[in-house]
């Protein structure tokens, strides 16, 4: 903004005719213009985001009903049946598959949650500013890493890992994929939880030290109870990764859909099912090629819940400290 | 604490016998406490050495230029990722030109246009909600939204391969002429049936040099000069329909091209773009937007003269973080362009491509293990060029950041 020398002594009529200047006010109202002008484009970009989801729920709405229009396809074989192969008998009971994704998710939470509630509070509580800088971007690089090298990792080194301890372990294998999704959600976990931990006012901690807590004490007694709802809702969206992760399930836990607890055995999940239609195993017309929408939209339906709640989570049980 | 006169523990014994075990044992467990969430604290940087030993170990030595400049291959000593990287390069670029504008404006929507009236107010707080459950979608939904969305066109514009719009493709009937030169005869699309051959016909030699065709009968006995042998066909002639596409052939619908890929990975990293440039937006401070508009700014010009140029070190910083993500996604992409060879980088936005994360899936599924050496390699070029991108953003963090206050 360039401003002119004025002498100092400006008489009052002088300063006013240089304000209402029909020159300064044109651009005055110009600048109004193009006030109004960028509000309507940012508005414009903002709603944007609404159209996408909106994009989400009709794609994903209008071809799982193509879906359920076709022939040898109800709704009671899709939530009813247990049996998952459309490619050869034709059956379509999604829960083969929505059994796979709990198992890889409860395998890499078993991993990510306690791994990631721990590190946050060793890194908010006690860690020195030294331990600080080197474990924090060492997370941040882990969480940088992309997905498909933790599937590369699974297959390559876990799984043959799993199989000199135990024999019964196959190539593809649901624990490996879980450990490596729980290595993958690692970073999410303990950054969201670190956020929770790091919101709670110092002045709790110190009534805690000051009635004689140990750091023990401080941490599983005060710290970690009044930040309850930011770690809930770091889990629950860390849970929401789990489900949603699809190349290293593609890569280590293998393409056959059952029913199982075992996390020794070859399983499927539903972002396994999606990239196995995409390699090309069933052609883009017929109905195997649709149940991708289908299972998209369960697992959208998931994964929105699991979000959905971990907002509101934060929301509405926030302790608001002041 | 038990070194002091009054408190020690002798006195604290004669008063309170079991109290002092009990301190010492909550000592001891604060110790160990402590210690085990060091040890796995460490965890991390152990898993995160550990990946990084495993995947140099296994690609770092066979790692060459030659793996860099060439081509995939069905034998891995000759496979190479240069095809993949240009991909990943074509289509990075693209997502960042679509994304950055809209994310920095939804930010600087949110951010600095808080409305007052309540239906604003309303679409404000639901923007934001919306914004920040869109982060959580999985990035293989956004794929098949945007294989329908955006490759499709929903369905209802009739396939890729029947494009309603076309710019930039010219079609040939390619012929051989009995010379052993190619001769190709201009053609009208795709699917228009090929012109019928006459003496006269224009036809362009491979140089590019405009020459007519000389047609004789099957059984006529060919000319003697080499120059007009070089433009003769038999009228029996067969050809094959082939197109030249320019760099800036477009086609609508979109197809499965780096140009839809670009859109889709849009989708999977916008909501990041625009939580990190809210948060960089945020860190902003009061006072200088306050002087702006004290002075008769409009909003609008605070914002362009004063808060947006604070903010654009924290903006790049998360839109670079952001694009290493879009390079390392592989799952959006597998699902718009499946597994298919392609030999060469792409051409124009339309072009089919591949990107390094899928090709290493690619090498990585399959069963031989010199494959797997080979997705090692490619894991390493790959995080190669995350590292650059990291590092540069590292450098405009430490380079502009000056504290506002």
């Amino acid at each position: 903004m360039s401003c002119d020398p004025r002498p100092a002594s400006l008489a009052a009529e002088e300063l006013s005719a240089s304000i209402h200047h029909r020159s300064r006010r044109r651009s005055r109202r110009l600048a109004h213009v193009y006030d109004e002008l960028a509000r309507a484009m940012l508005l414009l970009s903002a709603t944007l985001s609404i159209s996408i989801t909106l994009a989400i729920i009709v794609v994903l709405f209008k071809e799982t009903y193509r879906f359920f229009e076709m022939q040898g396809v109800t709704l009671g074989g899709f939530f009813g049946s247990t049996k998952w192969s459309p490619l050869f008998s034709g059956e379509i009971g999604i829960w083969p598959l929505v059994s796979g994704t709990m198992l890889v998710t409860v395998v890499a939470m078993l991993v990510a949650l306690p791994l990631g509630l721990v590190t946050a509070i060793y890194l908010s509580e006690y860690a020195s500013r030294r331990l600080r800088s080197i474990l924090k971007p060492t997370l941040e690089v882990l969480a940088g890493v992309p997905t498909v090298v933790y599937g590369y990792f699974a297959l390559t080194v876990i799984t043959p890992g799993l199989k000199l301890i135990h024999d019964g372990f196959n190539v593809f294998n649901a624990l490996s994929a879980g450990l490596a999704v729980g290595i993958l959600c690692l970073p999410t976990v303990c950054s969201l939880s670190e956020d929770a931990l790091s919101a709670v006012p110092r002045s709790l901690r110190d009534a805690g030290y000051g009635l004689g807590g140990t750091r023990f004490d401080v941490a599983t007694r005060i710290v970690v109870p009044a930040a309850l709802s930011g770690l809930v809702s770091a889990f629950l969206l860390a849970i929401a990764r789990a489900v949603g992760e699809t190349m290293i399930v593609a890569l280590a836990a293998g393409a056959t859909a059952r029913m199982t607890l075992d996390p020794r055995n070859e399983i499927q999940t539903m972002t396994g099912w999606m990239v196995q239609m995409a390699l090309g195993d069933a052609s883009h017309e017929g109905m195997q090629y649709y149940s991708m929408y289908a299972v998209a939209a369960v697992l959208f339906a998931m994964t929105m819940t699991l979000t959905v709640l971990g907002s509101l989570v934060r929301l509405r049980f926030r302790e608001a400290y002041e | 604490m038990s070194d002091d006169h009054l408190y020690s523990p002798q006195r604290l014994q004669q008063a309170h016998p079991g109290r002092l075990r009990s301190l010492r044992r909550r000592h001891r467990l604060d110790y160990l406490f402590v210690r085990f969430c060091q040890a796995t604290a460490w965890c991390s940087v152990a898993i995160l050495a550990f990946i990084l030993a495993a995947i140099l170990f296994q690609g770092l030595p066979g790692l060459d230029w030659k793996f860099i400049s060439s081509a995939p291959s069905a034998t891995p000593a000759e496979a190479g990722i240069r095809p993949a990287l240009f991909g990943s390069l074509w289509v990075c670029g693209v997502c960042a030109l679509l994304t950055l504008p809209i994310g920095v404006a939804t930010a600087i929507f949110l951010e600095e246009f808080k409305p007052r009236e309540r239906a604003m107010r309303a679409l404000h707080g639901f923007i934001q909600l919306n914004i920040s459950n869109l982060a959580g979608v999985p990035s293989v939904v956004y794929g098949i939204i945007g294989l329908t969305a955006f490759g499709g066109m929903f369905g209802l514009m009739g396939g890729a391969n029947r494009p309603v719009v076309q710019i930039g493709a010219k079609y040939y009937d390619q012929f051989i002429s009995e010379g052993k030169r190619i001769l190709l005869v201009p053609a009208k699309n795709a699917n228009s049936p090929p012109a019928p051959l006459a003496s006269g016909l224009t036809a362009f030699t491979l140089a590019g040099e405009r020459v007519a065709v000389n047609v004789i009968r099957p059984g006529a006995s060919l000319p003697l000069s080499q120059a007009l042998r070089n433009r003769t066909l038999r009228s029996t002639a067969e050809a094959g329909r082939i197109s030249h596409k320019a760099w800036y052939y477009f086609r609508f619908p979109l197809g499965r091209g780096v140009l839809t890929g670009g859109l889709t990975l849009m989708l999977v990293v916008l909501p990041t773009v625009i939580i990190a440039s809210q948060e960089a937006l945020r860190a902003v401070p009061k006072s200088l937007r306050e002087a702006s508009l004290g002075i008769g700014a409009t909003p609008w010009q605070t914002v362009r003269n004063v808060t947006l140029p604070a903010a654009t070190p924290g903006i790049m910083t998360g839109a670079i973080l952001a694009m290493s993500r879009a390079i390392g996604e592989a799952a959006p992409v597998l699902i718009i362009c499946g597994i298919v060879y392609i030999g060469s980088s792409p051409g124009n936005l339309m072009d089919d491509f591949s990107v390094m994360p899928l090709q290493i899936f690619n090498w990585a599924a399959r069963p031989q293990s010199e494959f797997h050496r080979v997705a090692a390699q490619g894991i390493i070029v790959l995080l190669a060029v995350l590292l650059t991108f990291n590092a540069i953003a590292v450098l405009i963090r430490n380079r502009t950041q000056r504290p506002f206050s």
